[in-house]
């Protein structure tokens, strides 16, 4: 399908009237069944250790798979005999409130799976398979499994209103898993991590050009503020290692983000660095639910922490990477004996930002973002699969902490679509590729639904994320909901617009008797660079 | 003959069903979790975790988050249930001695249990029929099971309003199968029915989505303690990989 024929002409419904951002659909059986994202080439699978293409006996080592993962993964055995069919979780996926499709609500998905696992695992589903709903697995089935696997971006919301915690994510990585072991993989997906294994990052982005563009980041700051900040690469003996998206070096907003960790780090006079080897926060071995690829991209970390001799490492703002981070990252690449014991491993760079404002170690004139009428979005893997801070929902508090502290114009969205049941950009979990705009843009339909309300009620004008993935899914499906793509802003980009900093050059010498109010020259147009996607 | 015919089937179902599940509860604690997946928010320490489990068994809180009618419905059922089946020990214990006392207590709430049960169940079924949604995602078996349930407790209230059955004797084959003794089962419609099927609801349980029950203790997303950059977590099987 060509993009033209995938992007889809959703009108943007007025503001006039308060619509339900979680209204149920109509069923639309079979809506989205031929959505079939590209799928990897032979060079793309074999990189990461799987089959180039089908394998002839593809049925038998699907089931022999399956059969591995139930030895390993407690949750996948557990989810698949537990549901009961109540029907709670059905309306509350967003691509299913988005699409109307029945396959993608959570249990009808996970059924796709479950169905097989009942006919060859279970005594019901062998002798009486019509009874209890199991079925072969057949060449359609699978193709069923790839095209609605990849219509899940595993952000857990069905977990949070299963009465089990039935978690469609571990289904959905389970399934593209046993579809890559028999040599069906996503292009998007798998071509991205072999990239991580060539050049080091998602976007393929080789050293040198990371460190032009870093040298480039230097000289807009030191116009921005007269100061001299440096972004270090490869800085052997720095206490920091900063491990963020790629995406921070190469897209707005997120590369107004990455400036503001940078203004973070100078002042507190921290000693940071950046690693060419880990120049990747992000880690799509999950969302292919592979423990080994995982693995092997998150060593690559631990590889950087070793070699530069740091003392903590920091992560940037991007969701799933923050899951891996902090879920996941001691279990793969630990232990950290070798860090700091006084600091967490690792940390989030909201978490060391909120750290020095509470300690009243960095200074902001609020009015500077008086611009922006802001919410924040939740990005799903920070929300339902993190924490940040010691208390259960730091990950909520310190972000909006943290923009209650540099802006003045505050106001969260409606209750049941943030927090832990905030609603999914659209875009994660491996979906954000031009083969499923289609997709993503009605997936995102719940939270741009919620976003108008709240321009509404409060004349919100702009919504912050800490998620490189959300905030590139954003910036391209916001102008089909009446937005402007530079609506979507990084955390840290608040951060930058209203800290102050020490010896921070003042460009209105005239009348202005008070040196602290410092007011930031309007900076020359940027050239446009490129999206993340 | 008859007495015969439902002994064996009490110890086929009784084995099946103590055994089933005790089989099944070996196989999920010997399944490793290899990873912190627990739905966050969550419990930083082991007891909040059981707080969590415990607010999940008792109060149905995720379901409460989730949808109010199947919440009112579910809960209706289940708490019907466990007051029913604990006024039922009366058929199997010395009601008079001292452990067993508190059954006595029970017995006048066991006839509004039995009607909380049948409507919550009704509750379920009707939404089962017609709720397009969970019409979709529902099999054969999962209507059956329902239809089943209401009938024990119909038949089980039957019991109590319309044909009264020898009660006495009922407790005298049943405690009797306890210590191998062979006692006539009366031969009434409704009670052959009430025990039939529950014979085949205990026979079926462990091959069920009744193993929800054992299930949901083990739910890696409910029962993992928020703690990953305190405390290294690894799985045997991930342990091997870094050998």
């Amino acid at each position: 399908m060509s993009e033209q024929e995938n992007i889809a002409t959703t009108s943007a419904p007025t503001v006039e009237d308060y619509l339900n951002p979680l209204a149920r659909p109509e069923l639309k059986p079979d809506s989205m069944k031929d959505l079939h994202s590209f799928e990897a080439s032979e060079t793309h699978q074999e990189k990461l250790g799987f089959p180039g293409e089908l394998v002839d006996d593809w049925h038998d080592v699907a089931i022999a798979k399956m059969g591995d993962l139930l030895t390993k993964y407690r949750g996948f055995r557990v989810y698949l005999d537990s549901c009961v069919k109540c029907g709670a979780c059905t309306d509350k996926c967003h691509y299913f409130l988005g699409t109307g499709d029945p396959k993608n609500m959570p249990v009808a998905r996970q059924d796709l799976l479950r169905s097989v696992y009942r006919r060859y695992f279970t005594t019901g589903g062998k002798y009486f398979p019509k009874l209890v709903g199991a079925r072969d697995l057949t060449e359609d089935v699978l193709g069923e499994w790839y095209n609605y696997f990849h219509q899940c971006s595993q952000c857990r919301r069905c977990s949070v209103y299963c009465p089990y915690g039935i978690d469609t994510a571990e289904i959905s990585m389970a399934a593209r898993e046993i579809m890559d072991t028999v040599g069906k993989g996503q292009k998007y997906c798998n071509e991205i991590i072999g990239k991580v294994y060539d050049v080091g990052n998602n976007l393929g982005f080789p050293t040198p050009a990371l460190k032009a563009t870093l040298e480039s980041f230097e000289e807009d700051l030191e116009d921005e503020t007269g100061l001299e900040i440096k972004l270090p690469l490869d800085k052997k003996g720095a206490d920091i290692l900063l491990v963020t998206p790629s995406a921070d070096f190469v897209a707005e907003p997120h590369i107004d983000g990455f400036l503001g960790y940078a203004k973070v780090f100078h002042a507190a006079g921290a000693n940071w660095t950046l690693s060419s080897v880990a120049s990747e926060a992000a880690n799509f071995g999950m969302f292919i639910g592979s423990y080994e690829n995982m693995r092997k991209v998150s060593l690559r970390i631990r590889e950087a922490a070793l070699e530069l001799g740091v003392k903590r490492i920091v992560f940037g703002e991007c969701g799933h990477a923050w899951r891996v981070a902090y879920s996941f990252l001691n279990t793969l690449a630990g232990p950290f004996d070798f860090l700091d014991p006084r600091y967490p491993v690792p940390q989030h760079i909201c978490e060391y930002t909120w750290d020095l404002i509470q300690k009243g170690e960095l200074k902001f004139d609020k009015s500077r973002n008086d611009e922006y009428r802001l919410t924040y979005h939740d990005s799903c893997n920070v929300a339902r699969a993190t924490r940040m801070g010691d208390t259960p929902g730091g990950q909520f508090e310190i972000p909006r902490n943290i923009l209650k502290a540099t802006c003045n114009y505050y106001f969260d969205m409606e209750e049941d679509t943030i927090k832990e049941a905030t609603v999914c950009c659209g875009g994660g979990g491996g979906l954000l590729t031009d083969d499923l705009m289609d997709l993503r843009v009605k997936g995102a339909s719940p939270r741009m639904t919620a976003l108008q309300n709240v321009r509404k009620e409060h004349g919100v004008t702009h919504m912050a994320a800490i998620c490189a993935i959300c905030k590139s899914q954003f910036a391209k499906v916001m102008p089909k909901y009446d937005f402007e793509m530079d609506n979507i802003l990084s955390v840290h980009q608040m951060v930058s617009n209203a800290i102050l900093l020490e010896g921070a050059k003042d460009p209105d010498d005239d009348d202005d008797d008070d040196d602290d109010d410092w007011i930031p020259p309007t900076p020359p147009p940027r050239p446009p660079r490129g999206s993340a996607a | 003959m008859l007495t015969t015919i439902y002994a064996i089937l009490f110890y086929v179902a009784t084995l099946t069903f103590v055994g089933g599940i005790a089989l099944r509860i070996k196989q999920y604690w010997s399944i490793p979790a290899p990873l912190k997946i627990a739905t966050t928010p969550a419990p930083t320490t082991k007891r909040g975790v059981w707080f969590r489990m415990f607010k999940e068994v008792a109060l149905f809180e995720s379901l409460f988050k989730s949808n109010k009618w199947i919440w009112v419905f579910g809960m209706l059922f289940h708490a019907g249930l466990a007051l029913v089946v604990l006024r039922h020990f009366r058929y199997f214990t010395d009601t008079t001695s001292l452990i067993w006392v508190w059954v006595n207590w029970i017995q006048p709430f066991g006839i509004y249990a039995g009607f909380a049960m049948l409507a919550g169940l009704g509750g379920l079924f009707v939404r089962r029929i017609v709720v397009a949604r969970v019409r979709y995602i529902s099999a054969p078996s999962d209507y059956l099971m329902l239809l089943m349930l209401i009938l024990i407790g119909v038949s089980g209230l039957m019991m109590k309003f319309v044909s009264h059955t020898d009660i006495i004797a009922v407790k005298q084959f049943f405690r009797g199968l306890m210590v191998f003794e062979f006692h006539p089962l009366p031969a009434d419609i409704p009670l052959l029915v009430h025990l039939t099927l529950v014979a085949i609801l205990m026979i079926i349980f462990p091959f069920s989505k009744l193993l929800h029950a054992p299930g949901v203790f083990f739910s890696p997303s409910r029962n993992m303690v928020d703690n990953p950059r305190e405390k290294r977590h690894i799985a045997a099987w991930a342990a091997d990989l870094e050998k």
